[in-house]
């Protein structure tokens, strides 16, 4: 077996996903896993995928490379799948890598299994497993044919630094026309403070049941003391009560915390899927009917304004006791 | 402007995988893909902002999945083209990226859109695999899209924060559903989405070969359904003011403050 997995990156880092999937790709056996960065300046980022687990790390370091657009990036990939005879190609769920994965999957007429939470040799098969029907069902899933291509549900695996280094190789960058159609023109980015949501241990998220943008100070204040990251609905980021980045969700971010404490949220379809692999939840909300409480290991039927102040007040004096 | 919209039928309310063919069991109520829902108003959007043009949609899906297409015809779209072939059944994103992009090599349209992802199989991926095919520029996540020039300007939502992206046309977008309110079919809507054009088509009208459809043109198989892992014991309380210290406890308990 031959692995490559995609690394992606923001700013000067390998993003702690691709660093996952990595870690995972090392426990398969069977040969040497490679990785592969695609970006403009990116040369040094491939030293350290070294320390992560990749015995071997290409590299397309091309101006044309940039923005983080999905097309080009099938080019370069396609092509190195080509030349090396790579079988199993392996990406952590992104924006960005939805869109490389799938269009790969077109280029080589390879077989795409997507949105997994695991990947296991089985009788010598590799087997995926892919949560279904709103993770109802767990689905064993395969491939008929070479290449392989995975997409894996986000904060699926741990990176795990082993301390190696990786050779490097370069790639040949040559785009098609139609890849370099599409143009990066602006990119906003909001820097948010504090730990990222994707990487906090804690998260404590707000919802509509807070009745208003400024009561989300009692779930800031109740993270804080937690010292984790704030998240929020889609239903309030709709509505502009807070930001977009830390939206959890179906079409937010997939996170995976040891603890979620979910204040004033029903638990819709759209945000369990992003929630429910997180160690422990706890969820406040004055309705006793509300979904979220068939997911959460403590659900409080009580009013989040009464509730999770006093909370936080017990966090806050645990701390300085 | 001539607009695709790729639509889905899905399963209404509760769905099922069939244990013997595991696949989708889609002998119930059929319903349009929700997500398709904001791809077919930004469709209508677009022809109304232009003032001229076609809202055109096309489906891969059995016999019935008509009445999906009917929904999104009478939200305004002008006609409808069904791919509807058994030997397509249990097509994976390989074969089935390929019957649509072969249908719409068949209607030039010059924007093609798709919904963001299909709310039963949760596939999020399909519209960069058939923009691959095309050979046509892809955005996906379009959270705004404005028309100028021969050129689409879309922004889009990412894990960080905002894009910009251009494309000339023709070209592949998928919208978010913070793109819009899809529009409820107005009764004169319904009425007349039932006279207007519905073709449909079978794979060999589309030149797709027998070996690139179905099961023999899919690269991915299913090999068994699983229950999912159980939750250990929850519990739930009423909060009689105590509320926060048991929390509390319960966290302190876990190690978790």
């Amino acid at each position: 077996m031959s692995t490559l997995v995609f690394l992606e990156h923001h700013g000067d880092e390998l993003l702690k996903g691709s660093l996952g999937v990595l870690a995972k790709a090392a426990t398969l056996g069977g040969g040497d896993v490679a990785g592969v960065v695609v970006g403009s300046g990116v040369r040094t980022l491939a030293d350290g995928a070294g320390k992560f687990g990749a015995a071997k790390v290409y590299v397309a370091d091309d101006a044309q490379l940039e923005a983080p657009l999905p097309q080009p990036r099938v080019d370069v990939i396609a092509r190195l799948v080509r030349d090396t005879g790579i079988d199993t190609i392996l990406f952590g769920n992104s924006v960005l890598t939805a869109d490389v994965a799938a269009g790969l999957a077109a280029r080589l007429d390879a077989g795409i299994n997507w949105d997994l939470v695991d990947l296991v040799q089985e009788d010598g098969k590799l087997v995926g497993k892919r949560p279904a029907l709103q993770d109802s069902v767990y689905v064993d899933v395969g491939w008929t044919s070479e290449p392989r291509i995975a997409l894996f549900r986000s904060g699926s695996f741990d990176p795990n630094e082993t301390g190696g280094s990786a050779e490097v190789e370069d790639v040949a960058v040559e785009l098609e026309d139609f890849s370099s159609a599409a143009r990066m023109v602006d990119q906003a980015h909001e820097e948010s403070e504090g730990p990222s949501i994707e990487d906090a241990p804690v998260i404590v998220a707000g919802g509509r049941g807070l009745g208003g943008p400024e009561n989300f100070t009692l779930v800031e204040e109740l993270a804080k003391a937690l010292g984790g990251a704030v998240g929020a609905t889609r239903a309030v980021v709709d509505a502009g009560w807070y930001p977009y980045a830390t939206q959890v969700g179906q079409t937010g971010k997939t996170v995976a915390p040891k603890l979620y404490i979910a204040c004033g949220i029903s638990g819709a379809i759209q945000h369990k899927v992003g929630m429910q692999s997180s160690g422990v939840i706890v969820a406040i909300n004055k309705d006793t009917n509300a979904p979220i409480f068939e997911f959460s290991d403590l659900g409080v039927v009580g009013d989040v304004h009464e509730v999770v102040p006093k909370l936080t007040e017990l966090v806050k004096q645990r701390k300085s006791s | 402007m001539k607009i695709a919209v790729c639509v889905k039928q899905v399963p209404e309310g509760d769905s099922r995988i069939d244990p013997g063919t595991k696949r989708l069991d889609r002998g119930g109520e059929g319903a349009l893909n929700a997500f398709d829902a904001n791809a077919v108003e930004e469709a209508l959007r677009l022809k109304d902002s232009t003032g001229e043009g076609e809202v055109v949609l096309l489906s891969l899906g059995p016999a019935k999945a008509q009445d999906a297409l009917r929904k999104a015809l009478a939200m305004g779209a002008d006609r409808a083209v069904l791919i509807s072939d058994d030997a397509a059944a249990g097509s994976d994103l390989v074969a089935t990226s390929y019957a649509l992009a072969k249908a719409l090599e068949r209607e030039s349209a010059d924007v093609i859109l798709f919904g963001q992802q299909a709310g039963d199989s949760d596939g999020a991926v399909l519209w960069a695999a058939v923009a691959d095919r095309l050979r046509l520029p892809v955005v996906s996540q379009a959270a705004e899209i404005t028309h100028a020039g021969g050129k689409l300007t879309v922004k889009r939502q990412t894990e960080f924060g905002y894009d910009v992206i251009e494309a000339p046309l023709p070209a592949v977008v998928a919208v978010s559903d913070a793109i819009n309110e899809p529009r409820y079919p107005s009764l004169k809507g319904i009425m007349g989405a039932k006279s207007k054009p519905q073709e449909t088509v079978t794979l060999s009208d589309l030149r797709v070969e027998a070996d690139r459809a179905g099961e023999q043109g899919s690269r991915t198989e299913v090999y068994a359904l699983n229950d999912p892992p159980a939750r250990a014991d929850s519990k739930k309380i009423d909060d009689d003011g105590n509320a926060a210290q048991v929390i509390f406890d319960f966290l302190a308990e876990k190690r978790l403050v």
